[in-house]
């Protein structure tokens, strides 16, 4: 987890106090984005204004668009037409993007979605936070994809979660969704933020007629090289439709989702330990719950208890070695989420039965703090099933 | 690749037809207004993009030999609208149905009109549902038979013309499959035109609406539509009462701010450069 630095190059605290969305904004800014279409909605408004003021500044493009559909078409438009794109929305708008991200997931398109999640299902509770959207972020669209989902636990892991997804979604054409949630969104922290780079300068590889174009091609845009056909139908190297089977496309996930999971990136950001080495209770959380689970394992370790944090920081592709790993030495595994159990199921099926998994959820807009997480910790320990 | 012997062979992908339409349908006519349209202007493929939604329509991407774009039922002029902010140096012309530009898709529509982002649509309006079979659309005739108003559809008709003037498109046309020479007359005024254009085609579907409504075979369809329409081009703003045929013609070509324009002098009013290659 990324802690804020004070650094001092003249004795001055040069750390700014933003709040999570701001960083989001710094983060897409130093990563590149010159592209921004997005529509309003609580928790992750900040976003869309932040990009609102400083796009055009930058020579970049802000679109408020008429809804999230069209919003996360227009980024995939966006990204065919070279520009480095996202968007920013909630749980429902989040839904609404579902069908277009698929299609950024078949057209092997690079594009950053945030989902600052609030409590849900429906309207739900628009200004409180919550962790429904773990399912949703990696099977919400119909048919299988390759899904990069990554979480933040601070601001500054906002900024840095933020960048990492740009690089990711360029390296692997895929979209890639940061999944943070309202408390991370609004919260404020002092950080250190390096200064925006110049905007982005356009370079693609050059291709020939006839170079694949979908698969392990590069990803080259409209314009910029031969001719392309892109389709959401299922469809070969040369974009062309087949519609009898889809055994090209088969082929393309596949390969897409097995090139996720030897990242060395993806490897080394995959989850962040804290005490874990010698732990005897595992706490498994991400986002905001992994902050306050950090704080539950000091309190258990003043009790006694021998307990450690593996936070889930790239949520899918899920880290199934690593629980494995985890499930061998510490025999008590607890998942605490924001919602009626989403993470866990992944987490009991990496472990296959290990070590004991207990899960702790609350689902009605109120954090789960390190008491209520130590405390649960505590309860299991004696080894009853949950 | 294999040649038609077209004069547009150029900007058609032949090496994929047949179509996906069946015998007798108006979508082939209107594919080669697009064609006979870009020769005209003498467009680099390359530098422009057909960009289809969902249906029968929405294949014409396939079909003209530039770049292609097969999106989303609907959403191809949100797709087209990032794709021409993030380059507009691009020609984008968008392909969509009745049904995807003006139901599922209906809101994109207007908002694409009112900001006059320089798109050009082509609605190719059939007055049904083709790829799933027959269904009502919005733009079904009152009283049209289809699968899912085989008693007379009762439902009133959206005008593609009427809804794309009120949301402040700066270019509308309407044309039909049996008007030939006047289709890529239309696209082509569309093309040169700033701002958001569209050319509404009312094209036959013998299989399904023909069919249905005992109208024929596909040269009856087309004798059906110039029956049905007058090439004077007043609309229901303008008329004291809308009644007799449907009409036919340019209803506005002017010259409102275009978006990309006026996003760009914003920008730079802010210090930015927007587009600047």
């Amino acid at each position: 987890m990324a802690t804020a630095t004070k650094t001092s190059t003249n004795g001055k605290d040069t750390r700014r106090l933003i709040m999570g969305n701001e960083a989001v904004a710094l983060g897409a800014i130093a990563a590149g984005c010159d592209f921004y279409a997005g529509y309003p909605i609580t928790p992750a408004t900040e976003i869309l204004e932040e990009m609102a003021r400083v796009l055009p500044r930058r020579g970049g493009v802000f679109l408020q668009m008429e809804d999230e559909l069209s919003a996360m078409a227009a980024i995939i438009g966006a990204a065919w037409g070279g520009a480095t794109a996202m968007t920013a929305t909630s749980g429902p708008g989040f839904s609404l993007m579902q069908e277009n991200l698929g299609y950024a997931a078949i057209t092997q398109t690079p594009c950053v979605i945030v989902d600052s999640q609030r409590g849900g299902p429906s309207t739900g509770l628009p200004t409180l936070p919550s962790q429904g959207d773990a399912m949703q972020a990696r099977f919400g669209t119909h048919g299988d994809r390759p899904a990069l989902v990554i979480t933040a636990s601070s601001v500054r892991g906002c900024y840095d979660a933020t960048v990492l997804a740009f690089k990711l979604a360029k390296r692997h054409r895929m979209p890639v969704v940061l999944l943070f949630d309202a408390v991370i969104s609004h919260m404020r922290e002092p950080v250190e933020i390096p200064p925006p780079p110049p905007p982005p300068v356009r370079n693609f590889p050059a291709l020939a007629e006839g170079d694949p174009r979908f698969g392990d091609a590069p990803f080259v845009p409209f314009g910029y090289g031969p001719i392309a056909v892109v389709t959401g139908l299922s469809h070969g190297g040369d974009g062309l439709a087949e519609t009898r089977r889809g055994v090209q496309t088969e082929a393309m996930i596949i390969d897409s989702i097995s090139k996720l999971d030897q990242d060395p990136e993806i490897r080394a950001e995959w989850t962040g330990d804290y005490r874990l080495d010698d732990a005897d209770v595992a706490i498994v959380a991400y986002g905001i719950t992994a902050r306050a689970a950090r704080e539950a394992v000091d309190q258990l370790r003043e009790r006694g208890v021998a307990a450690g944090l593996l936070d889930l920081r790239i949520l899918w592709p899920f880290a199934h070695q690593r629980l494995r790993e985890v499930a061998a030495k510490s025999k008590t595994i607890v998942v605490p989420e924001l919602n009626l159990g989403q993470m866990v199921m992944p987490v009991r099926a990496a472990v296959e039965g290990a070590a004991k998994v207990y899960q702790l959820n609350r689902a009605d807009g109120t954090l789960l703090t390190p008491e209520d997480i130590a405390a649960f910790a505590i309860s299991v320990q004696g080894g009853q099933d949950a | 690749m294999p040649k038609l012997g077209l004069d547009i062979d150029q900007y058609l992908r032949t090496e994929v037809l047949p179509t996906v339409w069946c015998p007798g349908c108006g979508n082939g006519n209107i594919v080669e207004g697009i064609g006979t349209a870009f020769q005209r202007i003498g467009l680099d493929p390359e530098k422009v993009v057909v960009v289809g939604g969902i249906g029968c329509s929405g294949r014409t991407p396939f079909y003209v030999r530039t770049n292609a774009m097969h999106t989303t039922h609907g959403r191809a002029l949100a797709y087209a609208t990032g794709l021409k902010m993030a380059n507009p140096e691009l020609t984008v012309v968008v392909t969509m149905g009745d049904g995807d530009a003006l139901a599922i898709g209906g809101n994109h529509f207007i908002h694409a009109a009112r900001r006059n982002i320089d798109l050009t649509a082509i609605v190719y309006n059939n007055g049904i549902y083709g790829m799933t079979g027959g269904q009502e659309a919005p733009t079904t005739p009152v009283g049209s038979r289809t699968t899912t108003s085989l008693h007379g559809a009762v439902e009133r008709t959206f005008d593609t013309v009427e809804l794309a003037l009120a949301a402040g498109a700066s270019y509308v046309a309407r044309t039909t499959t049996f008007d030939m020479q006047e289709i890529p007359l239309r696209i082509e005024e569309a093309l040169r035109h700033k701002g958001f254009s569209v050319v509404e085609v009312l094209t036959q579907c013998p299989t399904y609406y023909g069919r249905l409504n005992r109208i024929g075979d596909p040269s009856d369809m087309l004798i059906w539509e110039r029956e049905h329409t007058a090439d004077e081009p007043v609309t229901l703003l303008s008329r004291e009462e809308m009644v007799g045929p449907l009409r036919t013609g340019v209803f506005r070509n002017n010259e409102d701010p275009e978006y990309i324009e006026v996003y760009r002098e914003m920008c730079a009013a802010q210090g930015g450069s927007y587009a600047a290659s």
